[in-house]
């Protein structure tokens, strides 16, 4: 299976045509949802509260829409006008960010109360232009949300990593940023259930319990 | 972008690291969309606000707060007060216009609601 990240960069990737294809299609629809949902699970935000939220790599709007019924306000980043555009077309409630986060975020110190990016952090491996460097723009981005998020706060990255360099990659630089936090396996034994979670924690919460690394789903079955 | 969203914003160019916030808006046209009003969010964010910054900001779509965050701040702020703050943060929507940095003097555009962030190669 060919990666799309390898194919163009996502502004060029996801024009009209295919946001557009990529935000009707109902099987990508229903997984975006319940990813967008696991991903929310294991932020573990206080209950029954509305917390200020940022969804990374936000496209279309489809794991908005989940924070949307969750009743959660968010702020939604994406490189990509073509997506932005579909959000818009599909009213979410979310504020839309046309934004590189290779080049970092500019929000003030303990803006969000968490933050989750569904299928976009491989995106950020690539270098998709000579000056491009992904260590150094996975830093300047971990580095700026670090400083985005409450301390204690948890950001939650679904991703398709391509090999193990890169998850080590991007773990390392997370971890020199501050961040805590590891990897959450779920359905490691099935070939299609299978999804990878990176959990990284702005951080401890005073006088609370240590924050550990969720348990991961289906680990026993095959 | 919603105005509570504004309060959170600063430059994010590369050099640019202090005196880089609040983002000064111009020639802005703002529409208003209701939504429901949530008073324990509120409350939650004003922590977070910068009043200062919110005073200007606000000042500048016409909305005069007051000039101190009135004392006693989370629990018991009158109703009425969080309405107003409600409709300021919440509801008021900035759907064209540019921000400049205080700092840098780079202008952010916005178009159809949305913040052009890209930053070229220079300034990142
Ligand atoms: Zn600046």
């Amino acid at each position: 299976m060919s990666r799309p990240e390898h194919k163009a960069p996502p502004e060029i990737f996801y024009n009209d045509d295919e946001a557009r294809k990529y935000t009707s299609n109902s099987r990508i629809q229903s997984i975006q949802a319940e990813m967008a949902l696991r991903a929310l699970e294991l932020l573990n935000l206080p209950e029954n509260e509305t917390c200020f939220l940022l969804d990374i790599g936000c496209g279309s709007g489809l794991s908005g829409e989940i924070l949307d019924e969750e009743n959660h306000i968010w702020v939604g980043l994406d490189i990509s006008p073509s997506m932005l555009q579909v959000a818009l077309d599909r009213e979410v409630e979310g504020d839309l960010f046309l934004q590189d986060v290779g080049q970092g975020i500019g929000f003030r110190p303990g803006t969000f109360d968490g933050a989750i990016s569904i299928s976009a952090l491989q995106w950020l491996c690539n270098a998709d232009q000579q000056s491009h460097n992904p260590k150094s723009r996975l830093n300047r981005f971990f580095s700026t949300l670090y400083a985005s998020l409450r301390r204690g706060a948890r950001a939650i990255f679904q991703f398709y990593p391509e090999n193990d360099d890169q998850c080590e990659l991007i773990m390392s630089v997370a971890m020199r940023c501050g961040f805590e936090g590891g990897l959450v396996v779920d359905y490691p034994n099935s070939k299609k259930a299978k999804k990878y979670y990176l959990c990284l924690f702005a951080g401890q919460i005073p006088g609370r319990q240590k924050q550990q690394i969720p348990q991961a789903l289906g680990e026993d079955e095959s | 972008m919603r105005l509570i969203t504004h309060n959170m914003l600063q430059c994010h160019a590369k050099n640019c690291n202090s005196n880089n916030f609040p983002l000064q808006l111009s020639q802005v046209e703002i529409v208003n969309q209701e939504t429901e009003f949530n008073p324990m969010f509120l409350r939650n964010m004003l922590p977070k606000l910068e009043w200062n910054a919110l005073v200007k900001t606000a000042l500048q779509i016409n909305v005069t707060l007051p000039t101190v965050l009135p004392e006693s701040t989370t629990d018991d702020l009158d109703e009425e007060f969080l309405k107003t703050l409600h409709g300021i943060l919440l509801e008021t929507h900035i759907l064209q216009g540019a921000m400049t940095c205080p700092n840098c003097n780079r202008v952010y555009p916005i178009k159809d609601g949305i913040p052009n962030m890209l930053l070229n190669e220079t300034e990142a």
